[in-house]
């Protein structure tokens, strides 16, 4: 495996959808690597020859204070400039859930590329509207953005499960900003790819519906809903109802978002 | 953020009563984003708190009184608040934020010294990002403020002290200051006690014996501390303190289930030990070869593939849920976890599960004992509690119930279940002198002293007051880091021996794995979260969060260094011995020397006498029903049958993505699943399938019956979605009235005995199990005991998850099969509940026919004949129907003439009423593929089916009567509304 596409899974006290994550990428054909976040805050060299840093799902340090807040705040103050570079160089980072969060909360999406300092926020993601914590199905579109393996108008069945999933911006300038320069990545809808009316579709009530974003060069992506945990043909709440129509279904459609992440993937060295 | 500097301290403020730390409020800019305020407004207009017009909330933090301006606004900007949403009041040491007209502050903060998860995340956030430069970490606590806004007259401190105690925090842990600022702040400082206690027992009286346990809160009876007193005769000394707590705790009906094991002479016949002569008897004849380790361990464990297997225990937690809802089903579901983290050398956990028996919820505020918590106000509570600790864990909450009965008022039941994960080669330990006894985990602080013994005793109207040293605060992500510690320390082999700090503490724990070789532990090295406790204190506190291991000493190093590495505190408390004794010591001074054989052989066996009588209620028979279509609208929103929706979306269940069939499905998921299905291997097609079993309305009638009704229930659950009936266990969960009585002792005589029965029929051998006794609550001179409920969780292994199925209709035109026969069975069943008519026989299933049926079913669901299946519980055919026709959004028609039947001649039995509403048990609702009709109908043949109608696209149920014409059409959202209609919190 001299071209191996490696990934670097991070983990750290409250994460918990580690292993859905390193077997996601595992089946999309990466070499991944579970780390925990004091190794690598330890020993940042750890990023050489990594193509890819994710985080998952979970509650890092229980979410308290607020979700993502103390892991967005180790990674700005201890790695800022590392993945700056990373991220400069070609890697990406992914955060799925409490990932996205944390990579909110630490100002890599609003960071300019180029520079090795985060400003200040002007996005976050904050209680949903139903003001609980919400496990469902919900259909994402990919969007036409900066992170080009995003399949555009792609229709896509994922669970979400998360209780301060609600995209929120300080004002209509900073969402006009994410707009023109292609950060958005993915957005509820109806089954049927139609926009989301109500949080029958837009469950948590997110600005827009924006369920994912992506940074300027495209190279760092957060989503809230869980692609991992909808790789198998049975993971889908109606697979039992599929077979029994005679729809023949092999693995499950968020496979595919890994597969493409992976695919996308350079070579590092 | 926008940050506020507080006004100076003004005259109408009260300085010297605010605490000596600085103080940072961080409040929502928009309302919107305070979802908290909308909440607690809710929340305190639904108590009758009535001219209220807004409440906002805000979280505040106190930080060290030595930090400068600069450090308290750089923690408030980097972790306190956040820049786009928040705004930070911050006050200087003992100054107060400025007074706003007309709005009511209520604060609510933590006891001094009561556990506090995320100041402790604050305090190491601050450190770690160096924020805080100082030694160590700082210490900082967490308040809510509730900012309420109303009518002048509405904003009354001493009304609004009645209602904020009773809604926004609960006094037995939190101090609810109304119109006050003075927060607590400083840690409980009290200096440990020199020298040892001897507790005098020798030459004692009866009534002295029994007065040193009252005053102790021993819990030990009179027989008991006669015992201990004879022991220590021999001796020529008294006990120590610690020796006589050791002995209390060890002896506890939590510990020991002094009552199961009983001698019991029951109506002439003397039963030696009741739980060995039933349920564990059982298992024993069964003898299943895929039982790999049964009752002896922390929960059961049966093979699962490929050199794994899985394990499952359940709990209750039920008085420490009664007092504070939230806090101890969290601790509750910490508890299990730790069972399953501590089983054999440590299994992963991969699913919860969850049960919760309560008051009615329409209970009128007036109705209410003194002394109880509105039974909305525990089921909110318990979910939530529930909700926080699972979804931290990580770990699916997948299967569960709500039951409600009214006496469950002033003791509710919180059972919760985990199932885990390990091979095969961990799932024994050892002990061998010499090696360490390692604590990891939460720190010890005077949480949860006396939970195994309070527990053991009846709720009074004082339990609430009298009871706070025995609740236990959680800390999931503490948790969390010592799961992730013990899989990894597991795999590298670092420790021979585990087990979890669970009731009675380290006394418990190093007491049971000590047992047969002996431990000396140095309890001033126990880790504490603030100085001051006793030593018999840290010796029996239940805090929680924590794991001992017996750890070789040439492990010892690696050991430690894997938990630095996973972030979790370590320490060396003692070591394992060879002298059979445990011996406590205290900066040298010994504090207790305890003979172990004594400890756990020396606890006098209990004789019980015991009777049964059912009560005495007139027959009602059961009259034909005049307007069905009302009655299946009540029974689909009746508590127990209601949709659960609400709660099953606020856990997590798909997490670890293992998911196979959810708590919920459907088209719009909103029918209800019998079972949940996992798939714990991805390298294996096999799948676990998970359901309970429980119907307390029948304890009271028939504890026999019901025993045997709620074990085919869990099994028939199971069943329904593709487990093997040959390949499942099943535990056993009793929570009882005082079986001092002897009509309670009865009643658990006779579920025991029906438990024994069903179990050797069907083939299930019983794995693990749990009694929780003394389930009374007394106000007054009343005594309100519950109903017998015994829950029965059954874990199957499903062959291939390919063959699961659900219970919603896929298609229209597939036939509709009713599998097994239907007998007049309405004593305790939910049709006489609604209708409010009594007597009649309770469910009972035919033992030598059902499990036949169960392998036919489960045969016929693995040859792929079945489209969808439904089992028929709670409220009968009609029920189940209706939630798979609205869960398929698709309608039929059945034909009740053509149902199996057997009815006998059953005087002033209604058949049409019989065949919709009873709830005899062994039977499914199919839905078939015509094509596959046949090969369905050979794998049944020679028991009781037939086909009964066949589904169709427009969304209509339909049944049609003995004359054939119809009886009751519903429209299925008329059914969906009626099951979305129970109440929500």
């Amino acid at each position: 495996m001299a071209h191996a596409k490696k990934s670097l899974v991070l983990r750290t006290a409250g994460i918990n959808c580690d292993a859905e994550t390193v077997r996601a990428l595992e089946r999309a054909g990466s070499q991944v690597e579970l780390v925990h976040l004091h190794a690598l805050l330890a020993a940042p060299s750890l990023l050489e020859g990594v193509s890819l840093v994710v985080i998952p799902g979970g509650f890092s340090y229980g979410d308290d204070v607020a979700s993502g807040r103390i892991f967005g705040l180790e990674l700005r103050h201890g790695l800022s400039s590392e993945l700056a570079r990373f991220v400069d160089g070609g890697g990406r980072v992914l955060g799925v859930c409490n990932g996205f969060q944390v990579l909110v909360e630490s100002g890599l999406f609003e960071r300019e590329p180029g520079s090795a300092t985060f400003p200040p926020r002007a996005i976050a993601l904050t209680n949903n509207l139903s003001a609980r914590f919400d496990c469902r199905w919900v259909h994402l579109k990919g969007e036409r953005c900066a992170a080009d393996w995003i399949e555009p108008g792609l229709v896509f069945p994922v669970p979400m499960a998360h209780g301060e999933g609600r995209f929120v911006v300080l004002d209509e300038a900073t969402l006009a900003r994410l707009e023109a320069q292609g950060q958005i990545a993915l957005r509820y809808v109806k089954a049927d790819g139609s926009p989301a009316t109500g949080t029958a579709d837009n469950p948590n009530g997110s600005t827009a519906a924006i369920a994912g974003l992506c940074d300027r060069t495209g190279r760092v992506l957060g989503l809230m809903p869980h692609p991992e945990r909808n790789l198998d043909a049975w993971n889908h709440p109606e697979w039992t109802r599929l077979r029994a129509r005679g729809i023949a279904r092999t693995r499950g459609e968020g496979q595919a978002f890994w597969d493409r992440l992976v695919a996308s993937l350079p070579v590092l060295v | 953020m926008k940050t506020t500097q507080s006004a100076q301290p003004s005259t109408a403020s009260k300085p010297d009563s605010a605490p000596a730390a600085w103080r940072v409020e961080v409040h929502r800019l928009r309302a919107g984003d305070d979802p908290e305020g909308l909440h607690a407004l809710a929340a305190l207009r639904e108590a009758g708190w009535q001219g209220l017009r807004s409440v906002r909330t805000a979280r505040g933090f106190l930080l060290p009184a030595e930090c400068t301006r600069a450090l308290v606004d750089a923690a408030t900007r980097e972790i306190l608040a956040d820049p786009v949403l928040d705004r930070a009041v911050v006050c200087a040491p003992r100054e107060t934020p400025p007074p706003a007209a007309g709005v009511l502050r209520v604060l609510v903060a933590r006891k001094s010294g009561v556990m506090d998860p995320v100041a402790r995340t604050v305090s190491r956030a601050m450190a770690r990002s160096r924020i805080w430069q100082g030694e160590g970490e700082p210490h900082t606590t967490t308040f809510r403020a509730f900012l309420i806004e109303g009518e002048p007259a509405a904003l009354d401190p001493a009304l609004a002290r009645e209602y904020c105690t009773r809604v926004l925090g609960n006094e037995t842990i939190e101090d609810v200051l109304v119109a006050s600022e003075a927060l607590p702040w400083a840690l409980p400082r009290q200096s440990p006690r020199h020298g040892v206690v001897h507790v005098p027992l020798r030459g004692l009286s009866d009534e002295a014996l029994a007065k040193t346990s009252r005053e102790g809160s021993l819990s030990l009876n009179l027989v008991e501390m006669r015992a201990v007193q004879a022991h220590y005769e021999a001796l020529r000394r008294d006990p120590t303190i610690a020796e006589l707590e050791t002995i209390a705790q060890t002896w506890s009906e939590h510990c020991k289930h002094k009552t199961f094991t009983s001698r019991v002479e029951f109506e002439g016949r003397v039963i030696d030990n009741l739980l060995k002569q039933t349920i564990k008897a059982a298992t024993l004849e069964l003898a299943k070869p895929w039982c790999v380790s049964v009752f002896h361990d922390n929960a059961g464990i049966i093979e699962f593939d490929q050199g794994f297997d899985v394990c499952m225990k359940v709990e209750t937690h039920n008085h420490p849920s009664a007092i504070d809802p939230y806090g101890g089903a969290g601790t509750g579901v910490g508890g299990v976890i730790r069972d399953i983290l501590g089983v054999g050398l440590g299994a992963k956990p991969i699913a919860n599960t969850d049960a919760f028996f309560v008051g009615p919820l329409d209970l009128p505020q007036a109705e209410l004992p003194k002394g109880c918590m509105h039974p909305r106000r525990i089921l909110s509570g318990v979910v939530a509690g529930v909700r926080d600790y699972g979804n931290r864990m990580g770990i699916p909450t997948v299967a569960g119930g709500v039951w409600s009965h009214p006496d469950y008022v002033g003791n509710p039941l919180v059972y919760a279940g985990t199932v885990g994960i390990m091979p095969h080669w961990a799932a024994t330990k050892s002990v061998q002198p010499g090696d360490r006894i390692v604590v990891v985990g939460g720190r010890t602080g005077r949480d949860g002293i006396h939970g195994a013994t309070f527990s053991s005793v009846e709720l009074t109207e004082t339990s609430e007051i009298e009871s706070s040293a025995a609740v236990q605060i959680g800390d999931a992500i503490t948790e969390k880091r010592v799961l992730d510690l013990i899989v990894r320390a597991r795999d590298a082999r670092l420790y021979r021996g585990i087990t979890d700090c669970g009731a009675g503490g380290l006394s418990s724990a190093v007491g049971e794995m000590g047992a047969e070789c002996g431990a000396a532990v140095r309890l001033e090295s126990v880790p504490l979260k603030y100085p001051g406790l006793s030593p018999e204190e840290i010796w029996i506190s239940e805090a929680q969060e924590r794991m001992v291991l017996a750890v070789p000493p040439e492990s010892l190093e690696g050991l430690l260094a894997a938990c630095r590495e996973e972030d979790v505190e370590a320490t060396v408390i003692g070591e394992f011995t060879s002298t059979g004794r445990l011996v406590l010591t205290w900066h040298g001074e010994v504090q207790a020397d305890l003979d172990l054989h004594f400890l756990h052989e020396g606890t006098p066996k209990p004789v019980r006498k015991a009777r049964f009588e059912p009560p005495r209620e007139p027959d009602s028979g059961v009259p034909a029903v005049e307007d069905h279509h009302a009655l299946l609208l009540a029974l689909l929103s009746s508590t127990d049958i209601a949709s659960k929706e609400w709660i099953v979306r606020q856990y997590d269940h798909e997490v670890q993505g293992q998911s196979v069939l959810k708590p919920m499905t459907g088209v719009k998921r909103d029918a209800p699943s019998d079972a949940a299905v996992i798939k714990p291997l991805s390298s294996s097609r096999k799948g676990l399938a998970i359901g309970c079993g429980a119907s307390p309305r029948y304890g009271r009638l028939d504890p026999g019956a019901m025993a045997e009704t709620v074990i085919d229930e869990a099994l028939r659950n199971v069943v329904a979605v593709g487990g093997d009936p040959d390949r499942t266990a099943i535990l056993d969960n009793f929570s009882w009235g005082n079986c001092a009585h002897e009509d309670r002792m009865g009643a658990l005589v006779l579920a025991s005995e029906g438990c024994y029965r069903a179990a050797k029929a069907y083939g299930t051998p019983f794995i693990s199990g749990k009694d929780s006794l003394n389930n009374e609550f007394k106000v007054g001179d009343r005594v309100i005991a519950i109903p017998p409920t015994l829950l029965v969780s059954a874990l199957s292994i499903v062959p291939d998850v390919e063959i699961v199925v659900a219970s919603d209709w896929c298609c229209a035109g597939s036939l509709l099969y009713l599998v097994g026969s239907t007998r007049p069975h309405f004593g305790g069943s939910h049709h006489h509940l609604v209708r409010g008519l009594s007597g009649g026989a309770v469910p009972r299933p035919d033992l030598a026919e059902a499990p036949r049926v169960l392998r036919a079913m489960h045969a016929a669901i693995k040859a792929g004949c079945v489209r969808s299946c439904h089992d028929l519980s709670e409220g009968g055919l009609a029920v189940a129907a209706a939630e798979s026709a609205f869960g398929g959004c698709l309608g039929a028609t059945i034909e009740l003439a053509k149902a199996p039947r057997d009815l006998g001649s059953a005087a002033r039995v209604d058949h049409d009423a019989a065949l919709l509403y009873s709830e005899t048990p062994t039977r499914f609702l199919v839905e078939v593929d015509p094509a596959r009709a046949a090969e369905f109908e050979r794998r049944l043949a020679g028991l009781p089916h037939a086909q009964v109608g066949s589904t169709r696209a427009e969304g209509v149920l339909e049944f049609t009567g003995a004359s054939g014409a119809s009886i009751a059409r519903w429209d299925i959202e008329d059914l969906r509304r009626a099951h979305q209609s129970g109440w929500k919190a």
